[in-house]
């Protein structure tokens, strides 16, 4: 990324590092700038320093070095509550006390609103998600998904132009969760807010996002859009963290421009794409797709490198076949393939051969 | 249901009624259940309720003037019949004539007789200051007075013929009475039989029950004042620190309330530690040592202490659940601190409040070590009077009627606090 680039966005961290205790960084030089409108999603295990990051856009939290930008202008000084920026928690965080109408009335309130213009807004907001019959029920009352729609109601209702979520749909059961993911991306591309959305779910991130940042360790690893992210990991820690990913440990023998040739621990050799090794002699972890392994050798190209297997296990998963496999002494490595009609059950205890297209391969840091 | 139509009973598989193989079925946990009861109830009925129930018994009904019971045998004797005879026959506003006076002579031969004179004289003594010697001497020469006994009563003692003392033994005639309760608020009846205010000089039960009330109200309060911020402060730190300091707030439970109060006397009398620090640093003048015990401010200081815990463990508890993700919510959503505070956090909180509240201060209506060792004339409560009337004069009775007055007003505002917030609101922790 520019220093340009850090200039034009929306929301701009600027050299951010935060340390709770004086002795370790939690977030380690963080540089991002998310645009206007856009849709960008911290994805990261727990304790890599996304929700510090989120807390400290919202105002919860103050950096310890670097600057946080809002619309070209340093917000480290302002308290949350000048921020104008919507929030909706994990836990939804709607007032038990008042009413749903009441939740939504507070931020109108807090700025003064009069009392028609106050009650247009509310049922605007609630029409939105679909609650305009429950502005007067209590949040107990409510079940986990409607809570949800209402604190995003409420977090939308005074019209922010950047709306933080803090793993919003994390108590949510898998149908409601995938249902709301889709409404949350559609609300917010018809509203044209920023989102800055913090969650541990790569499905989430990649179904949701225009761009994730992938956050381990305080820093961030990667920032792409969800189909570079998934198909061109930069390195070992984003390829196992987003979608499932086989792994062989090797070593690059032979190095071209665009292709490298690895050799496996038990001397078997085979082609990939190198990603961050340069020379020959390194030490690499090759990540490959398991929708991406053939075991059909007419779909192979010609003069493609294959590898020895031997089947462990078949799992029918409906859809899709899971097949495990040993390959390199990895008996962990796992191929997926579409319930076509004329797709091959293999059998356990078969012996094949696989191979992929080397692009699909990347040689990545071990 | 397909295989039940209406009216017909439900049955189990082989016929039986349910409702009767439901009982059955269940029967043996209900029993142990009672089982495990039993004994709590069994305790509770006998330590607390016939105790309170025969004391608040005794606030209305006193035989010491209608009945003499033997303490070695048991044996009842109804004393001065013919005395409540007579005044049976005769309304208020009759002077007692001749016949009273026989009648009066007769009930104190045989209360001399009964050895009882002292006993039944306590009684009246009650309504009226120095009876209890007149009778006692009344009952011992009673045998060899005279008639006409009208002047030979008046002979012993000239308030013999006091109408005020005459009224006193027509109220003591009947063993039910709602004497001590007028008694308990200051009023007595007045020899026409109507309910008036007692002398100004011995008015002293309202008096105490309104500053028994408003002390309470006072140490309620400044415990709230107190314990809030504690309390917050307990249920926002991480649990290590929070436990710690949660040893401080329970460490007055684990001392004697004796050693507390003790310990309180002596930072605040005259040559205390308060007062010699004052005086050490140069604030105080040493003549003008400040008073801060044997008086209210003794009362209310040591009190407010020793009920803090009270205050800050429901407090806590109410506290410590509330997610900090609500202020923040309110915060994101433009509350400036205190708004979210006011409007968000506050509310969440009154449960605790209402709580605390009630438990410090029905504890402190009812409050007796500290006020008797620390508070002087001044800032004695109801319930050291209580004490006195139970221990000093004996006159369990009043003792009895204030205990219930001060019972019936807890009894009230528990139930306005079940009004307004609702017990079930309640979290003691």
């Amino acid at each position: 990324m520019t220093s340009e680039d850090l200039n034009d966005g929306f929301v701009v961290f600027d050299r951010v590092q935060k340390s709770y205790d004086g002795e370790t960084l939690v977030v380690k030089d963080l540089n991002l700038s998310i645009g206007k409108g856009e849709f960008l999603t911290m994805l990261g295990p727990s304790g890599s320093g996304k929700t510090t990051c989120l807390m400290m856009l919202a105002g919860f939290e103050t950096a310890t070095h670097g600057e946080i930008l809002l619309g070209g202008k340093p917000i480290n000084d302002i308290p949350p509550h000048k921020r104008g920026i919507g929030m909706v928690f994990q836990n939804y965080a709607l007032f038990p006390h008042m009413t749903v109408g009441e939740n939504l009335s507070f931020p109108l309130e807090v700025r003064g609103l009069g009392k028609s213009e106050r009650e247009a807004k509310i049922m605007r907001a609630l029409e939105m998600v679909q609650m305009g019959a429950f502005v007067n029920r209590r949040p107990a009352q409510l079940s986990g998904g409607q809570q949800q729609r209402i604190a995003l109601a409420r977090a939308l209702v005074f019209e922010p132009e950047l709306v933080l979520m803090d793993e919003p749909l994390g108590a949510l059961d898998k149908q409601l969760r995938e249902h709301m993911q889709f409404e949350i991306t559609r609300l917010a591309h018809d509203l044209g807010i920023t989102t800055v959305y913090v969650t541990h779910d790569q499905t989430e991130a990649l179904t949701m996002s225009d761009r994730v940042a992938v956050f381990d360790d305080g820093r961030i690893q990667q920032l792409d859009p969800p189909a570079v992210l998934y198909e061109e990991p930069k390195n070992s820690f984003v390829a196992q963290f987003i979608g499932e990913n086989n792994t062989l440990v090797g070593e690059v023998v032979e190095m071209h421009a665009d292709k490298c040739v690895v050799r496996l621990d038990d001397g078997e050799i085979f082609d990939a794409k190198p990603v961050n090794v340069t020379r020959v002699g390194d030490k690499t972890r090759v990540s490959i797709r398991p929708e991406r392994v053939e075991y059909n050798p007419d779909r192979l190209p010609e003069g493609a490198h294959t590898l020895h297997a031997e089947v462990l296990e078949f799992i029918y998963m409906g859809d899709i076949f899971r097949t495990r496999l040993r390959v390199a002494g990895n008996d962990e490595f796992i191929v997926k393939t579409r319930n076509a009609p004329d797709q091959v059950r293999l059998e356990p205890g078969a012996q094949i051969e696989i191979g992929w297209l080397p692009q699909d391969c990347r040689a990545l840091d071990a | 249901m397909a295989d039940t139509t209406a009216g017909q009973m439900l049955t189990t598989a082989d016929g039986r009624p349910l409702k009767q193989a439901l009982a059955r079925a269940q029967r043996r946990s209900r029993l142990r259940a009672i089982g495990l009861v039993a004994p709590l109830l069994v305790f509770i009925v006998v330590t607390f309720i016939v105790p309170i129930g025969q004391m608040l018994h005794r606030s209305f009904h006193n035989e010491g003037f209608t009945v003499h019971t033997d303490i070695g045998s048991g044996t009842r004797t109804p004393i001065m019949t013919d005395l409540a005879a007579w005044f049976d026959d005769n309304p208020r506003g009759v002077e007692p004539d001749e016949a009273a006076f026989s009648a009066l002579r007769d009930g104190l031969v045989h209360l001399g007789e009964l050895r009882a004179a002292g006993s039944a004289g306590t009684r009246i003594n009650y309504g009226y200051a120095g009876s209890r010697s007149m009778f006692t001497k009344a009952a011992r020469r009673a045998d060899k007075l005279e008639p006409p006994y009208r002047d030979a009563f008046l002979d012993l003692d000239e308030q013999w013929g006091d109408p005020e003392l005459w009224s006193v033994m027509r109220n003591a005639t009947s063993s039910y009475t709602v004497d001590f309760y007028l008694a308990a608020v200051d009023l007595e009846r007045n020899p026409e039989g109507a309910v008036a205010a007692v002398d100004e000089n011995r008015q002293v039960y309202v008096k105490l029950f309104v500053r028994t009330l408003f002390l309470s109200v006072l140490i309620t309060f400044l415990t709230f004042v107190l314990a809030y911020p504690i309390a917050h402060l307990l249920a926002t730190l991480p649990l290590r620190y929070s436990n710690l300091l949660m040893i401080f707030v329970l460490l007055p439970f684990w001392t004697s309330l004796l050693v507390r109060t003790t310990s309180w006397m002596v930072l605040l009398q005259g040559q205390g530690v308060v007062n010699d620090a004052l005086v050490g640093i140069g604030i105080l003048a040493d003549e003008n040592r400040l008073q801060m015990m044997y008086n209210q401010v003794g009362t209310v200081v040591a009190m407010t202490h020793i009920l803090l815990p009270f205050m800050v463990l429901p407090l806590y508890s109410v506290m410590r659940p509330i997610n900090p993700s609500y202020v923040r919510a309110a915060r994101s959503l433009g509350a400036t601190s205190w708004t979210a505070f006011r409007r968000i956090y506050f509310p969440q909180t009154v449960p605790g409040i209402g709580a605390g509240a009630l438990l410090v201060f029905i504890l402190s209506v009812g409050y007796y070590i500290t006020p008797a060792l620390v508070g002087g004339a001044d800032g004695q409560l109801i319930s050291n009077l209580i004490a006195f009337h139970m221990q000093r004069s004996l006159n369990w009775s009043l003792a009895a009627a204030l205990a219930a007055i001060l019972l019936a007003g807890v009894l009230i505002l528990y139930w306005l606090y079940d009004r307004l917030v609702g017990i079930d609101n309640l979290k003691l922790g």
